[in-house]
């Protein structure tokens, strides 16, 4: 080998240029994303004043912007907690099942399908909203007021479109059931092995297992996602701006043809058509929805991470 | 899917072969679970056949039925604990069967009322001077290509630098804690939140009232750029560090480490991650809405006022679909299945890329 | 151009935890150095401060002097990618890089740091590397398979290869055949005893036998406790360690009357 007479160690002054540009390039890319995070309630909070220092007359409605975003509010937090209450059971059942009933040579793939929901985009949602799950409730909204019209939820009169807060809040729950059941399977795959051996050597029945080793664990964790689906069904705008007919203020009404619309769809439907305050206005509801979902967010990825601490 | 399928208890390890109930001798046979829900599927199809009821309410009765018969004939012969085990077996499997009834509810929809339009027509023509008949997406399928691929263009290496920030130069540091908080909390970001900002920052430079392509790229992006952050810290988390340790024995760089070592042997998940994170927002209609809005012409400058995209031309059709309305409400469905086509083809490259691509070790 | 390297009063840490203490020694040019120890006494630990590959550990630090060259290795201003391109290392497990060729793989230190060559130029190194690594005859036909494709000892060769093919003055190889066969070991102890000639030589085994068959020098790692530091006991001419050590430990440890 040709024995070449080395240089000395080289020095800082010329040593890692690239490394330096490269790390800083990384860094800033980092930074950019707590950049935009405030820029996104910056600007929210800018192009909104204008609205909350309005007279109360000048906003839409003429009552004031706590009158204007209040039935918004509503309307977004009933159709999420109906699409919430509908879905998480429906998602652990299935998590469950692809995790321990279904055959293991299958479970992969139905997992796949139950995934494939959450790939459709959400104005596809709306049009099967609008043509075909509605139409197919109508009967059942009827039946509704018919026999439990004593439950104000179901006082009716019932829709004849079925565009009402309960169809909206359906559409919701098939939209979330992708996110919340992939958490749980998640969750519940984690379960410790050994204590679900140790509870079939009992002689426990499958259930019985679950029950044991698998629910009390995976508990936490069926929350966070729960609640990550919550803010999900509250930022969704399309489904809701095209099932839901809206007319009217606040109501527990369910299956009537008078609801409350919500934040998202609200904006979506009066933005392309507004100017001046109106937008402010519209600005100042998507904020008050920023926060609300912030805050669920956030609170999700608490009790996501404890858990994960927990387990480590 | 009227019919769901419990399964037969066929895990040797999740279904133990004795229990009390067993071994006191009571034992259903083998295929009774299924037997049994079938039969009182059955008993439900009986009162639908005479009232005439909807298949909606056939397939809740049936499920409800089924479910009852095999708990109660359970309970009466194999004792409490199994007919407990075979009543959430029914219960698990059925919430399973419902789910698929709108998957399959929707694509059955979407396709029947979709393939009228999906011709040559619809692919080659806009909207220009149309009001009923004929017409054609083709300036908002141009428009969704230019949008999106502008998003991407802007997503990928932010969201890529920052995901290599987090792995490798982040050392577990405040900086990257706050960054991995503030991404998790931007994935939450609802779409039209996203929308609203973009807006006020494109008002804010050019005045209230603005529409531009690029507005809704960035919108897009705010969406996009957590998704690339999340796959790819996942991904260049899976390189083993020994590699980058062999590089730097070698007195490579750090930062040559990462481009020629740490990306090409992520490379099949890099491909992945990021062609679902297209897949995610390609359909994204509330924020291009609010920012984009719609044309009826082909408009191919981004930086240049309105454009029109797919999943907002399907909701203008469907919502404003003009006279006689029917020629409308086809284009939109037509637009529906497209826009179900693009995901799921995305998707499928995807799952191609992670399989073709992958780094061919045997060891 | 093998070199001698000088450690004076080295401490290491990982985070506030002292792992390694008060080493002192010299290591000969143009030999093998063996390091030899009980699990966890911290012989990985100071090979990977010879070339400063312990900072890439988050935390990770040394204090005290390793001077090669009459240059200190730690002084703040030597860049330590250049450390590392003087001093080349090789792993316990092979680790070649799984989306290159063998042939990528032999010039991956050459092409890595930028250099651009000509093909004949490249060609030449692989030979000759692959050459010195006595791997050449088994793999000349297939060098643009995937360096994966190996068995475990040829991985391992090529690895070495992959180290020399920079032209490094030193070679540390941590516990280089734990992982690999008695044939694949005995081809690398023949290719250290080859190699020895042109470059400064410093292995971590923990076969005795192997420390016995290559090394001119021995070091003799203990520690005194758990959670204690590890420290360098006795480091003297192997034939001397192997028959008559200074320390008693280390005649404990040789003879297996350890712990
Ligand atoms: N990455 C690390 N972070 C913290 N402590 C470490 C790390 N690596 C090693 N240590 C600690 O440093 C000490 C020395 O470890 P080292 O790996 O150098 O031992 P060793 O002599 O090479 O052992 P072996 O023969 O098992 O390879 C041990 O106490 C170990 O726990
Ligand atoms: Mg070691």
């Amino acid at each position: 080998m040709t024995t070449t007479e080395t240089p000395p160690l080289p020095t800082t002054g010329r040593r890692q240029v690239g490394d330096s540009v490269f790390a800083g390039a990384a860094k800033a890319a980092g930074i950019l994303i707590l950049v935009v995070l405030a820029g996104v309630a910056i600007f929210l909070v800018t192009e909104a004043a204008p609205a909350i220092t309005a007279a109360p007359e000048d906003v839409p409605g003429g009552e004031g912007l706590a009158a204007y975003i209040g039935p918004l509010i509503f309307g977004t937090l009933l159709a999420a907690v109906i699409a919430l209450v509908v879905a998480t059971p429906l998602a652990v059942g299935i998590a469950l099942f692809i995790t321990y009933f279904a055959p293991r040579k299958l479970a992969q793939t139905l997992g796949y399908v139950v995934d494939l929901l959450a790939a459709i985009p959400s104005v596809v949602f709306g049009f099967w909203g609008i043509f075909a799950l509605a139409p197919a409730l109508v009967p059942l909204f009827g039946w509704l007021e018919d026999n439990l019209g004593f439950i104000p939820l179901f006082a009716g009169p019932a829709s004849s479109t079925g565009r009402t807060m309960l169809t909206a809040g359906l559409v919701l729950a098939v939209m979330i059931l992708p996110i919340i059941s992939a958490i749980s399977r998640e969750v519940f795959r984690q379960a410790p092995a050994l204590h679900q051996e140790a509870a079939l050597a009992l002689g426990a029945t499958r259930w019985e297992m679950i029950k044991m080793a698998v629910l009390p664990y995976g508990r936490s964790g069926v929350i966070g996602g729960a609640m990550l689906g919550l803010g999900r069904a509250l930022g969704e705008t399309l489904a809701i701006a095209l099932v839901l007919s809206v007319s009217g203020g606040i109501t527990f009404n369910l299956i009537s043809s008078g609801n409350p619309s919500t934040i998202a769809a609200n904006i979506a439907l009066n933005f392309p058509e507004s100017t001046g305050l109106d937008v402010n206005t519209l600005i100042a509801s998507g904020l008050a929805l920023f926060v609300i979902t912030l805050a669920v967010n956030m609170a999700a990825r608490y009790v996501v991470n404890r858990r994960a601490d927990f387990t480590e | 899917m009227s019919t769901p399928t419990p399964t037969a208890p066929s895990r040797p390890e999740a279904a133990p072969e004795f229990d009390l109930a067993a071994e006191s001798g009571n034992r259903l046979p083998r295929f009774a679970g299924w037997g049994l829900f079938v039969l009182g599927a059955l008993l439900a199809a009986a009162p639908t056949a005479l009232l005439g009821w909807s298949t909606g309410l056939f397939v809740v009765l049936a499920i409800v039925v089924g479910t009852v018969v095999t708990w109660g004939v359970s309970r009466a012969v194999e004792g409490r604990r199994k007919s407990t085990d075979r009543l959430v077996t029914c219960l698990v499997s059925s919430a399973f069967a419902i789910a698929m009834v709108p998957l399959f509810s929707l694509v059955y929809t979407v396709v029947s009322n979709g393939v009228g339009r999906l011709d040559a027509e619809f692919f080659t023509s806009s909207m220009v001077g149309v009001i009923g008949e004929g017409g054609g997406a083709y300036h908002a399928i141009m428009g969704t290509l230019i949008v999106t691929a502008l998003a991407t263009l802007i997503s990928v290496p932010i969201g890529v630098l920052t995901a290599i920030y987090l792995v490798e130069y982040g050392n577990r540091g405040r900086l990257s804690k706050w960054i991995t908080f503030l991404v998790d909390v931007m994935t939450g970001i609802p779409s039209i939140v996203a929308g609203l900002f973009a807006y006020a920052l494109f008002a804010l430079l050019f005045g209230p009232g603005v529409r531009l392509g690029v507005a809704g790229a960035v919108a897009l992006s705010v969406l996009m750029i957590p998704v690339v952050v999340r796959s790819v810290e996942e991904v260049l988390k899976l390189v083993p560090n020994e590699l980058r340790e062999a590089a730097y024995a070698l007195g490579v760089p750090k930062w040559r480490t990462i481009i020629k070592v740490v990306l090409p042997t992520a490379a099949a998940g890099l491909g992945t991650g990021i062609t679902l994170s297209i897949a995610r927002v390609v359909g994204e209609t509330a924020p291009l809405l609010i920012t984009v809005g719609i044309t009826t012409a082909l408009n191919v400058n981004p930086f240049d006022g309105r454009m029109a995209t797919l999943p907002v031309y399907a909701f203008y059709q469907l919502t404003q679909p003009g006279v006689p309305p029917e020629f409308g409400i086809n284009r939109a469905w037509t637009a529906a299945l497209l826009l179900i086509i693009l995901v799921m083809a995305l998707n499928l490259i995807a799952r191609l890329i992670s399989r073709v691509f992958a780094p061919k070790t045997n060891r | 151009m093998a070199k001698r390297i000088e450690v004076s009063d080295l401490d290491i840490f990982y985070g506030n935890f002292k792992a390694v203490e008060g080493v002192n020694v010299s290591i000969e040019p143009r030999s093998v150095t063996a390091l030899i120890g009980p699990s966890g006494c911290g012989k990985s630990t100071f090979l990977r401060s010879l070339n400063r590959m312990h900072e890439v550990i988050p935390g990770a630090r040394v204090e005290g002097k390793v001077v090669m060259d009459g240059q200190n290795l730690y002084d703040p201003d030597t860049d330590p990618v250049a450390v590392r391109r003087q001093i080349g290392m090789v792993f316990q497990r092979p680790n070649p890089f799984p989306t290159m060729s063998i042939y990528d793989n032999v010039v991956a230190g050459v092409r890595l740091n930028g250099g651009r060559m000509k093909k004949s130029d490249t060609d030449a190194i692989v030979e000759r590397s692959l050459q010195s690594a006595n791997l050449w005859n088994e793999v000349k036909d297939r060098l643009d398979r995937p360096g994966a494709g190996l068995s475990g000892g040829q991985q391992q060769r090529l690895c070495i290869a992959r180290a020399i093919a920079v032209e490094p003055q030193v070679l540390l190889m941590d516990e280089p055949c734990s992982a690999l066969d008695p044939i694949s070991t005995l081809a690398i102890e023949d290719l250290m005893t080859e190699l020895k000639d042109r470059f400064t030589i410093v292995i971590v085994t923990h076969n005795l036998q192997q420390a016995a068959r290559v090394s001119e020098q021995t070091g003799f790692f203990n520690l005194n406790g758990v959670g204690q530091p590890g420290r360098l006991i006795e480091f003297n001419p192997t034939e001397k360690i192997f028959s008559n050590p200074d320390v008693k430990a280390t005649e404990d440890y040789i003879s297996g009357r350890f712990g």
